[in-house]
């Protein structure tokens, strides 16, 4: 009964990484940018959520959808103002940019609502079932629903729609769809704009299960939504998602039974098994090398 | 051969002069002891963002997890200074334990690199990035390492800040000087040409995995002895310093120095130690000021400051004493 109990905590965890890790594994896909400044925007979500909820006192469903087209917003002006003019240099400044760009977030949000950890109402408090004694709440039977929707429509979205073909276009090679006639600019642009929606939804619901904001919370969580990318594959969708939720279930399941001080170390010593073994994660394509 | 020799006088004199300039200024009080503080972060700073441009600017491996190498050298160093026979001299005892350190984070860099760098590009990044997380949580939760508590009273060879500024600036000399030799010579090329062009330098018969190996356990060395000499001087440590985002500010130095030259990691590692500390007025701005900076340098310089260039002071001579005579004809002419 608790190791079931753990899991669907894992589940929810992962639902979590796995919005998070779509938004860095298709930025990732299309424009070959490890995006540092996607967990921040994580952050600025919470905020927004945190200010609409508590501030203006909204319904916690306007003021998620307040927080996602805010961080739509956010997400499609960084990467006009910041990313596309390095678009054709290398990938390295590109990253440093990205390091600039989370950095400036960051301490924005330090410098308006100061360091101290903000607590985030229980927007989706209750027992949803009861497992035997342990409570599954509400939350995260939302968190996994909606998350699991929410993946439905985004592959639906990216198989097919014209839009989402041309997304996979581009991933595929730039140069070849750009003669097709696809605007590698919207393109871009919309993906920016879903990796940042999603974001938003997820940290809607993250601060709903870890009741504390702070400009730093994005941090740590991108870093693990970013390497359950890498795990999955990075580029894939579906690997995107199994990665978040083999990451969520395996640090849910060292919380419960080894120690939760060791929780990263697993995780992470889980990422570079799979690396040794599949260079390219579990669902990558092995791209050979051409000379 | 006279001409090497004529241009490492000419390096060493410099570099004595610069020596004495700043340690004639400290002993005048006109650099007071938080200065000096700030210059021996600085030197340390230079030495972990040159031996991470050896693996990143001229191997081209993207490495996320330097912080790594630096807290197992510190760790290691602090440890063992620690634990020495107290007969044995202080000094004696910090600089095998500065070695110590080294050794240890270079064991580590082979034993991360010959796995890790199978892995190409952003791939390699990230498992160097899980591998600096995996050292840092392992550090939290031993007991010799002192936990989360951090690793106290570690001994001092020296309380005067500016004798410790003396010992970073001669180490960071030694070093600068081992990897500008190393980088220069037939193993450098090698390394140099794996960032260029790795199949094209595997078909000229470079044993790449060889090379590729060499430069990351040489760079984690010296990223070991960078820790040894910062574990000494914090006389603290703890394993929250050297999270991820440590190993982010020393990358940020190399690439806006310029991956490839370490005049460039001087001048950037030099600058961004300095700059938060010149920005103290503005202390609620210093982080946003920084990372504009960090933001607008990248989309109008994207190669860094210097890019592949590197100063020589024997070259600078060389063209003024040739640009002397040359005025001189003119202005006769005229």
């Amino acid at each position: 009964m608790d190791f079931i109990y753990q899991l669907i905590n894992g589940l929810q965890v992962g639902s979590i990484y796995a919005l998070v890790a779509l938004g860095y594994t298709m930025v990732y896909g299309i424009a070959k940018l490890i995006n540092f400044a996607h967990g921040d925007i994580i952050m600025v979500g919470a905020y927004i959520a945190l200010l609409a909820v508590g501030s203006m006192n909204l319904n916690i469903w306007v003021a998620l959808l307040v927080s996602v087209v805010f961080c739509v917003i956010l997400g499609v002006l960084i990467e006009r103002v910041a990313y596309k003019p390095l678009r054709n240099s290398s990938r390295m400044s590109a990253l440093i940019t990205a390091i600039g760009m989370s950095l400036f977030l960051e301490n924005l949000f330090l410098l308006i609502f100061s360091s101290n950890k903000r607590p985030f109402p229980n927007s989706f408090s209750g027992v949803a079932f009861s497992i035997g004694d342990k409570p599954i709440s509400f939350n995260t039977l939302l968190t996994i629903t909606i998350s699991l929707v929410l993946m439905f429509v985004l592959w639906f979205f990216v198989q097919k729609t014209k839009i989402g073909k041309a997304m996979r276009a581009v991933s595929e090679d730039t140069a070849a769809a750009q003669l097709m006639g696809i605007n590698i600019n919207t393109t871009i642009s919309v993906t920016f704009a879903i990796g940042s929606g999603l974001a938003a939804v997820a940290s809607v619901f993250y601060s709903s299960t870890y009741p504390l904001v702070d400009p730093y919370m994005g941090v740590m969580l991108g870093l693990k939504a970013f390497i359950a990318a890498v795990l999955g594959g990075i580029g894939s969708i579906p690997g995107a998602i199994l990665g978040g939720v083999i990451m969520g279930i395996a640090e849910s399941l060292t919380k419960g039974y080894i120690s939760s001080t060791l929780a990263d170390a697993v995780v992470f010593g889980i990422l570079i098994l799979v690396l040794l073994f599949k260079p390219s994660g579990l669902l990558g394509k092995n791209v050979k090398e051409k000379v | 051969m006279r001409k090497n020799l004529r241009s490492y006088i000419i390096n060493i004199i410099a570099v004595v002069v610069l020596f004495f300039i700043l340690w004639g200024l400290m002993l005048a009080g006109i650099i007071d002891s938080y200065y000096s503080g700030i210059l021996v972060t600085v030197g340390i700073n230079i030495i972990l963002a040159a031996s991470l441009n050896l693996s990143t600017g001229f191997l081209g491996q993207l490495v996320l997890g330097h912080a790594g190498f630096m807290s197992v050298g510190a760790y290691a160093a602090a440890l063992f200074t620690m634990n020495m026979p107290e007969g044995i001299p202080l000094m004696v005892r910090f600089l095998i334990s500065l070695l110590v350190g080294g050794l240890v984070a270079a064991i580590f860099g082979i034993a991360i690199g010959i796995p890790a760098l199978r892995l190409r590009g952003d791939y390699l990044a990230i498992i160097t990035l899980g591998f600096a997380e995996i050292i840092r949580v392992v550090i939290l939760n031993l007991g010799f390492t002192g936990g989360g508590q951090g690793l106290k009273n570690i001994p001092t060879p020296t309380d005067d800040t500016a004798s410790y500024f003396a010992i970073v600036f001669w180490i960071m000399v030694l070093v600068l000087f081992v990897l500008y030799s190393f980088i220069r010579s037939r193993q450098g090329r090698a390394i140099k040409s794996i960032r260029d062009d790795e199949i094209a330098a595997e078909s000229c018969g470079i044993n790449t995995t060889y090379y590729k190996i060499l430069g990351f356990t040489v760079s984690a060395f010296f990223a070991g002895i960078a820790g040894g000499l910062y574990a000494h001087y914090i006389t603290i440590l703890d394993p929250s310093n050297f999270g991820f985002m440590r190993s982010i500010e020393i990358l940020v130095m190399v690439v806006l120095g310029g991956m490839g030259s370490f005049t460039g990691s001087i001048l950037a590692a030099t600058v961004l130690t300095a700059l938060p500390e010149a920005l103290r007025a503005f202390s609620d701005y210093r982080m946003l000021i920084y990372s504009l900076l960090l933001i607008v340098m990248m989309i109008f310089k994207p190669s860094g400051l210097l890019g592949t260039y590197e100063f020589s002071l024997t070259r600078l001579l060389d063209k003024l004493m040739k640009r002397v005579p040359k005025a001189k004809s003119k202005s006769k002419e005229g």
